[in-house]
């Protein structure tokens, strides 16, 4: 009797066993190898692993595939036994995080047809440690049907999007969660002045449906018509266009181009293979190869330009106007500051700041509406607005090495000092934004009610 | 060293549980405890000195917003608790107590909320009840009007119930097949009925797996973090320690901190759990008649049932019905359905998926069996020895439920990766066993929970019957306990099996190789892209269906082991 009871067990044991036995590790017949580490998607990856192995077929090319974030974790973690050849992502800040602990390796030929900057921003690393091999620009995308459907203007520059109008309508990511998002916000920053840069972040993030939790998640539901108008690199709007989705892309004025990168990691198992592979990745071929429908990058390579398709611009040529310098020493000094304030300010508040900027535009209606106007009326909405736009913290302040430091565990050097912890500043500044953005949707409330 | 656990008893009586105790503690010290607290020892460190501290705890409370996100994320936990029984309650009565057609496929399809591929399923929930999804732009269409399913902590609580009450059908329903007839029948020969009886009768004896499945959705949706970053709510304690600790570059040991205050909550919340069911015993001798009995239904009764059954599985199967559709669709863009249906994403995901799929098998159904066996070993040494601290295996064990997936992936690579494997000399952290590891310590609560739940059930009389008639102890476990423990068991393999098959934040970190990944992994590659929804989707429903279809599977096994037994008792067979 018992054994029929034990059977249940015993077959699944048996079926596990047995699924065990089907998995049988494949054989490399190649003899040399070359593990990437890379963010992009298999979209991006299989496309030069294909080309590239067609090339060099002595070469085995393994993608091991990571967020930005586990990527440089993993690297981190796994640096005392490195078995990755090539880290391959976006944004430049993870790499300065890898620069930072020493683990890139050094990649110092010239290429022809690569400028060593495009508008002041040095395309390669100075250093040689790691190299831009497509450019991207930030604007926005929208849902040509969702902005049909609440009857929306396509918005051209950022201001736009401050408009009522897009009250609940827009997506943005976190930079702290996102570097692509970290770089977009930087160049508002810069190219708008602190104050008046958080003024429109604020007021964009007011009109905010949803902070997304990573990069991918804009563009995600801007094609899903999750939200109307998402703020992305371009490459996501010319993609999800290119795979049939109803959206279009256009950069604002204020935008910068900024390389998204490659580096061979320090001490890298297959030196040889990875130097070929970004000899490759740099070639005309290469980058012409970044014109796949599915991947819609810009090379930064100038002879590449020749066969691009139509609709994408050519950085080099001036159709992409930026009115921004990007100035990468500057974001790297405030880089925990501004992420740590936006997530603080606007991600964690989001209610509170989406209810504050609600009832500053019910008021501004009214106002508007009421036609004589109302000198107390309108002196209540700007002690609003005031309140709303105040900041716990300071150009000069987010720059101070200091300050900053307060926000890594690890110090640069001995003698920065560090006085309060992370925690306890973020609660002052948690503290004023939250009672201001409630006073500030009660003095529009006031006003409102006056009208 | 698994093995090793299942085959302790065979020492001396007095020896043999601590021995097991000793196994269990090792295992979960090396793969759970060792590699967590070198990650979040951060918590316990001053920023500036690097000294032993307490401030940072300081700060937790001192904080506004990490109070609110507490009291946000224990109210989610506590009213998911109450729908999520809400929706499971009917399904487990309907299911054990008649004879109910297709019962079994019932409870393998109520089982399908579980396995929710990660991202592809936000997207398809999003698509349907999001603030632009079908069933709103039907209802603005129709009636000029929207429903916020999809916001704040309610749209929380909506979502995280449909997806978690399987725990506590799959559990109350084991717990309702263990109950002896002979009570039943016992009250209604005293009269007892209907409603009155269930509610008198049967529920209080199914107690140990109610309380079983509802503690685990209770520390579930307390703990997880998925939902929330789904809907994009900050204000819980799970997505905060995971933004703070994910991000590039920033170190804040607030992260760690809140890890910390999830898993000493988690245990918190099992204790209360254990203490509601301390003095009672739920332990019936009789196993051998198979449960309730089932009565047939009237036609009236029948279609009643049916038209429950029905509405309720609609709501749950709801996302994979998206899913579904999104797998098929061309482009689905702000729309009550796709604009065209197309195979190409099954051919696209297809390409890859094959290496995937084996993989998935072998990892989640290796690490179900781990946790079957190292939950029976607990559970065992938890409620039949009284070893000093023979609480604290359980409670250790529970804790990992409050371990963020890429708090532990960290963890591993930071105390495997220094050690070389044997033959091949890789770090160990990048063998494939360690994936397999990974998942089994993650999904250890869920198998736990239901090994516990079914040896409460078991009276120790029969135990004691075995050994006075001259089994060893080793003998009367695996030819008494065992058997008897065999639906919880089963239940027990399959939460943490489906479970482990779409589980993703430790796997990535872990994954050093795209032939060792498994299938959340591929799912992963293909939501990065716009190109990849489709094929994403496609990869999502044949996760979907390989489960489910295990899980059907598993439940078939249990329907004829429990035939064969109601046949061999009925036969006066037995010892």
């Amino acid at each position: 009797m018992s054994d029929i009871k034990r059977k249940p067990l015993r077959m699944l044991g048996l079926g596990v066993a047995f699924a065990a036995l089907m998995t049988a590790s494949p054989l490399h017949a190649a003899d040399d190898k070359l593990v990437v580490v890379t963010s992009f998607p298999s979209d991006l990856t299989d496309v030069f692993k294909t080309a590239f192995m067609k090339e060099n077929p002595s070469i085995a090319v393994e993608v091991v595939n990571k967020s930005t974030s586990s990527g440089v974790k993993y690297l981190i973690e796994t640096a005392q036994n490195n078995q990755s050849d090539i880290f391959w992502a976006s944004a430049p800040d993870a790499f300065e995080v890898l620069k930072g602990e020493g683990l890139l390796g050094s990649y110092s030929k010239e290429v022809e047809g690569i400028p060593a900057d495009l508008n002041g921003y040095p395309i390669n690393d100075p250093d040689g440690q790691y190299l831009g091999f497509a450019l991207s620009g930030y604007g926005f995308m929208w849902n040509t049907r969702y902005m049909e459907a609440y009857n929306l203007p396509a918005p051209k520059e950022w201001d736009d999007l401050e408009d009522a109008v897009y009250h609940g309508h827009v997506g943005i990511s976190s930079p702290s969660r996102s570097g692509t998002t970290h770089l977009t916000v930087e160049t508002i920053l810069q190219g708008e002045g602190w104050d008046e840069g958080w003024e429109t972040l604020k007021a964009i993030s007011g009109n905010a449906k949803t902070i997304t939790e990573r990069s991918f998640g804009v563009p995600d539901g801007v094609n899903s018509g999750s939200f109307g108008v998402g703020i992305v690199i371009d490459f996501f709007g010319f993609s999800s266009k290119a795979s049939g989705f109803p959206v279009e892309f256009h950069y604002p004025s204020v935008t910068a181009l900024v390389p998204a990168n490659i580096g061979v990691v320090a001490n890298a198992p297959n030196e040889g293979p990875a130097q070929k592979f970004i000899d490759f990745l740099l070639s005309e071929k290469g980058q012409a190869l970044l014109f796949d429908p599915k991947i819609m990058r810009l090379p930064v390579n100038k002879s590449a330009y020749a066969d691009a398709p139509e609709g994408l611009p050519n950085p080099f040529d001036g159709s992409i106007q930026t009115k921004v310098q990007f100035d990468s020493d500057m974001s790297e000094q405030r880089y925990n500051v501004v992420n740590a304030l936006f997530d603080v300010i606007i991600t964690y508040r989001l209610d509170d700041l989406r209810n504050a900027t609600a009832a500053v535009h019910a008021a501004e209606t009214a106002l508007a509406g009421s036609g004589s106007g109302n000198a107390e009326a309108a002196k209540l909405i700007e002690e609003a607005r005031a309140l709303i736009n105040a900041l716990p913290v300071n150009a000069e302040e987010a720059l101070d090495p200091d300050f900053n430091a307060i926000f890594t565990v690890r110090r640069k050097d001995a003698d920065t000092k560090v006085e309060g912890r992370q925690a306890e500043v973020e609660q002052q500044w948690d503290a004023m934004v939250v009672e201001n953005y409630r006073k500030a949707t009660e003095l529009a409330e006031q006003a409102k009610s006056l009208l | 060293m698994t093995t090793a656990a299942l085959r302790r008893p065979a020492l001396n009586m007095s020896v043999g549980p601590y021995l097991a105790a000793g196994l269990v503690v090792l295992f979960l010290g090396a793969f759970l405890v060792v590699p967590v607290l070198k990650v979040i020892q951060v918590a316990f460190q001053d920023p500036a000195t690097g000294g032993f501290t307490l401030v940072n705890f300081q700060d937790f409370f001192a904080s506004t917003l990490f109070r609110q996100s507490f009291y946000n994320s224990v109210y989610v936990a506590g009213m998911s608790v109450v729908i999520a029984s809400a929706i499971a309650l009917p399904l487990a009565y309907f299911t054990t107590r008649f004879n109910f057609s297709g019962s079994v496929i019932i409870q393998t399809l109520a089982f399908v909320p579980l396995i929710m591929p990660p991202f592809i399923g936000a997207v398809a929930m999003q698509l349907l009840f999001g603030a632009n999804g079908s069933v709103n732009l039907i209802l603005r269409d129709y009636f000029g009007i929207t429903i916020p399913f999809m916001k704040g902590l309610n749209g929380v609580i909506f979502v995280q119930s449909l997806h978690y009450f399987p725990f506590i059908l799959i559990n109350l329903s084991a717990s309702l097949r263990n109950i002896d007839r002979s009570m039943e029948e016992a009250a209604q020969m005293l009269g007892s009925s209907g409603v009155r009886m269930f509610r008198r009768i049967v529920f209080p004896l199914a107690m140990p797996g109610y309380i079983a499945g509802a503690s685990l959705v209770f520390v579930k949706v307390f703990d997880d973090l998925g939902t929330p970053l789904l809907l994009n709510v900050n204000t819980m304690l799970a997505p905060q320690a995971y933004l703070r600790i994910s991000s590039v570059g920033i170190s804040d040991p607030m992260g760690y901190v809140i890890s910390c205050i999830l898993i000493v909550f988690s245990i918190f919340a099992m204790w209360v759990s254990f203490l509601g069911m301390r003095g009672k015993d739920y332990s019936t001798t009789q196993k051998g008649g198979g449960g309730l009995s089932r009565r047939d239904l009237t036609r009236r009764e029948a279609v009643l049932c049916y038209i429950v059954v029905l509405m309720i599985l609609a709501l749950v199967l709801a996302p994979h019905l998206g899913l579904l559709l999104l797998s098929f669709g061309t482009v689905w863009s702000f729309g009550v359905l796709p604009d065209g249906f197309t195979v190409e994403h099954y051919e696209t995901a297809l390409t890859s998926a094959w290496g995937f799929i084996q993989n998935t098998l072998l990892y989640a159904g290796l690490a179900g069996l781990i946790d079957i066996i190292i939950g029976t070993a607990i559970a065992y040494l938890v409620l039949r020895t009284n070893i000093i601290g023979r609480k604290w295996l359980d409670y250790m064990a529970v804790s990992a439920l409050a371990v963020p997936g890429v708090v532990l992936g960290i963890g591993y690579l930071r105390v495997f990766y220094g050690v070389e494997m044997p033959v091949t000399g890789q770090p160990l952290a990048t063998w494939w066993g360690i994936i397999v590891i990974a998942l089994a310590v993650r999904r250890l609560p869920y198998a736990l929970r239901s090994c516990t739940a079914a040896l409460q059930q078991i009276s120790p009389a029969l135990e004691e019957a075995a050994e006075n008639l001259g089994a060893s102890k080793l003998r009367t476990v695996r030819r008494v306990v065992v058997p008897l423990m065999v639906s919880g068991l089963v239940a027990g393999f399959v939460t943490s099996f489906a479970t482990a098959a779409v589980e993703l934040s430790a796997t990535i970190m872990l994954v050093a190789s795209e032939k060792d990944a498994p299938l959340a992994y591929g799912l992963y590659l293909f939501m990065q892209s716009a190109a990849g929804r489709g094929p994403g989707a496609a990869l999502g429903i044949m996760a979907v269906i390989i489960v489910g279809l295990a899980t059907y599977l598993s439940h078939r096994l249990v329907e004829n082991a429990r035939h064969n037994q109601a046949t061999t008792a009925n036969q006066g067979g037995g010892h």
